[in-house]
């Protein structure tokens, strides 16, 4: 701790007298609120959301922040947060894929087909249901790449194409029913993680987060550069701790934490991890900000644009599958109605720009969280979903005139 | 192909022969010969639209030609993409730049050559960002906030100071110095002449004759897509540089001097 403390002599970067470095934890919260009147906003508006949405449903309906609700919700959420951090993927680069409810649907399908209808065993139908969607992901990428179509059009295609595919593999079966006892279903329904260990899981998450920072910012002070201090940190672990115990707390009040939420939350840092710290993740970004720019620099960019429509379809068909596992059937309305608009709104709600270039993995967490809370709500207060779909769409226009709004202002204060 | 080359350089790390490049109807370069030594600084200098940008470009691998050949090390290659011109070693600093805003400092000088590409070394990538803006004497007060927040200035040194990673043998600059301070510009030179020391071959593309006549050591002039000449910098005069860049001896920079040298000789006179 104390070789942390003692400050190394000349830190590199601040050696400009402008440039005004964040001191303690006050300092730390007073940049972070400069940087959000800037309008860098990060998470803070979606966050913010979840309060005022979770506060509105808790008092019209006292059932909503339950724990069995809660556990609800940490079920019905993760299919479709799957299929956002798809499309955040998309979004990074710079380009939309409208398709994604249709994929997931006919991954649904084909799920369905292979494990009952062919009676092969669960993992094969996984694997060619996933990779029917990567496949799906790459025509697209050919697609745009070759022929230069633009990705709305392709995707718009693929929209009505895989619909028809989902209904051809159904052969006019309303739905194809996957038996409860397989561990498809399981997983979706009644598998949840032990008490000891989610207790276990939360303190390794904060202990993890906090071992990261820990080592990097050695590191950091090592080779002279600027470091925030360690009370910042230490705060942020102990926040996050406090938090995560209370959740893990909460939830195991009624059935606990769900091996499905955790399959989510890993995908999620998969993604961040590969996204924020990899060449190929930086080379995202770069093309969702200057296609041509990232060309110059040597990036291959119809690769890059390839990959974000397969990691997209791919993600979308592994919800599709986590659609069937859920409702322990694949039937003709897996996927289609508002799972396309939903996912995208939950990536967008999530702080992901529709402009490119600009968005994390974590969006697709809280923008899921957002957009399943609202349906949960609206579903307690006995409404039907002529309500949801209004509330939804009113939802995404806010964010998306948020985003907008927020460039501008980023733009006026110079912070891209 | 031309059938014999203006000055055969033996020692020539990158040389053109003949080469053309059309835009629908514009033929922006045509029948274009250029030779850059190890060691040396070539001038491309010409009026606006003359096709330096261009020739900069097709150098670059970002457009390709449509007849002519390129040698480098005197072997013929096909620079048919930004990365193969990069893997041969020729750095380039384009006009409009070409940086991500949304990217930080650090991560557009390192884009496409990351450190570590399966776990980016954060550390070592913004110590070597600091390590080279401090050759630049850049005023950059911090590498964390993304290129939309600099300056124009501090765009153009994040762009030179790109160009200098991973070390290449021919660095194309492309008007590096339109937007620099007097000390940056100053910095900028020192650096080309440093490069030029440390033996590569640096392009260089400026309006300002002062600049150009102060490192290069040769002057190629196009005009209208076409060599004008070529000129040894040491001996030839801004007046003769000048009237082969608008083709003529009468034209409008003569003019303008000798309108603002006539009132003061008057005034001498009595
Ligand atoms: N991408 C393009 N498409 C069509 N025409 C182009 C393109 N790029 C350049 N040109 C044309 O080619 C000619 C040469 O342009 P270039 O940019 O090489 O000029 P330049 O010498 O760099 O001028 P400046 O001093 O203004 O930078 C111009 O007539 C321009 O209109
Ligand atoms: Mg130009």
């Amino acid at each position: 701790m104390t070789s942390l403390d003692t400050p190394v002599a000349p830190a590199t970067d601040p050696q400009d007298e402008r440039l005004a470095a964040p001191q303690g934890i006050g300092g730390n919260i007073r940049a972070a609120a400069r940087r959000v009147r800037d309008g860098d906003l990060g998470m803070l508006p979606v966050v913010a959301g979840i309060v005022v949405i979770w506060t509105i449903f808790q008092a019209l309906n006292q059932t909503f922040l339950s724990s069995t609700n809660l556990v609800n919700l940490s079920f019905d959420m993760v299919p479709l947060g799957v299929i956002a951090l798809g499309i955040v993927c998309v979004l990074l680069a710079g380009q939309i894929d409208l398709s994604v409810g249709s994929v997931s649907g006919v991954s649904a399908a084909t799920t369905a087909v292979v494990m009952v209808r062919y009676e092969q065993p669960m993992v094969l139908a996984i694997l060619v249901a996933v990779a029917s969607g990567c496949l799906i992901g790459w025509i697209y990428g050919q697609a745009f790449n070759r022929f230069g179509v633009p990705s709305f059009v392709v995707t718009l295609g693929g929209l009505l194409a895989f619909l028809g595919a989902q209904l051809w593999l159904l052969r006019g079966q309303n739905a194809i029913n996957i038996p409860y006892d397989s561990a498809l279903v399981k997983f979706a329904q009644v598998w949840f993680v032990p008490g000891w260990l989610s207790y276990l899981l939360a303190v390794a998450a904060a202990g993890g987060f906090l071992a990261v920072g820990w080592a990097r910012s050695l590191r950091r002070r090592r080779a002279g550069l600027f470091s925030s201090s360690v009370q910042w940190l230490l705060a942020q672990s102990l926040l996050l701790l406090a938090v995560l115990l209370f959740a893990v707390y909460y939830l195991n009040r009624t059935r606990g934490v769900s091996w499905m939420f955790v399959l989510f939350v890993a995908l999620v840092l998969g993604v961040h991890y590969t996204l924020g710290h990899t060449r190929f993740g930086r080379s995202i970004y770069a093309v969702g900000g200057n296609a041509e720019a990232a060309r110059r620099a040597g990036i291959d960019v119809p690769r890059v644009y390839t990959s974000a429509f397969v990691m997209c379809s791919g993600l979308a068909a592994l919800g599709g599958i986590l659609f069937a596992s859920r409702l322990a059937a694949a039937n003709q309305s897996t996927g289609t109605a508002d799972v396309n608009l939903n996912a995208i709104a939950a990536a967008v709600i999530g702080g992901t720009s529709l402009f490119g270039g600009r968005g994390s993995a974590f969006a697709a967490l809280l923008g899921v969280l957002v957009i399943q809370s609202i349906s949960s709500g609206l579903t307690l207060l006995n409404l039907d979903s002529s309500y949801r779909f209004m509330i939804t769409g009113a939802v995404l226009l806010v964010a998306v005139a948020l985003d907008s709004a927020a460039r501008r202002s980023r733009r006026a204060h110079g912070r891209g | 192909m031309t059938a014999s080359a203006p000055r055969a350089a033996t020692d020539a790390v990158l040389s053109l022969r003949g080469i053309c490049k059309q835009f629908g109807a514009v033929a922006a370069l045509t029948d274009i010969d250029l030779d850059v030594a190890a060691g040396e600084v070539v001038a491309v200098v010409g009026d606006n639209g003359a096709g330096k940008s261009t020739l900069v470009k097709v150098l670059s691998g970002v457009y390709t030609p449509d007849a002519g050949t390129i040698l480098f090390r005197g072997e013929e290659v096909r620079l048919d993409s930004p990365a193969a011109a990069h893997d041969m070693g020729i750095a380039t600093v384009y006009q409009d730049l070409a940086l991500c805003e949304n990217l930080d400092v650090k991560a557009n000088l390192f884009l496409g050559q990351e450190l570590r590409p399966w776990m980016l070394d954060d550390v070592a990538m913004e110590k070597d960002s600091w390590r080279l803006l401090r050759e630049l004497s850049a005023k950059i007060p911090t590498l964390d906030v993304p290129v939309a927040a600099l300056s124009g200035g501090q765009r153009q040194t994040v762009a030179i100071a790109r160009s200098l990673l991973g070390n290449p043998e021919v660095i194309l600059l492309d008007e590096p110095t339109a937007a620099l301070g007097v000390a940056q510009t100053a910095e900028v030179l020192d650096l080309i002449e440093r490069l030029r020391e440390n033996g590569l071959g640096v392009v260089m593309i400026s309006h300002n004759m002062e600049d150009v006549r102060a490192v290069a050591d040769r002057v190629a002039v196009l005009r209208l897509g076409r060599n004008n000449g070529v000129f040894d910098a040491a001996d030839v005069s801004s007046e003769d540089v000048v009237a082969a860049i608008t083709g003529a001896a009468d034209n409008v920079v003569a003019r303008r001097a000798a309108r603002r040298a006539a009132p003061r000789t008057e005034k001498e006179v009595p």
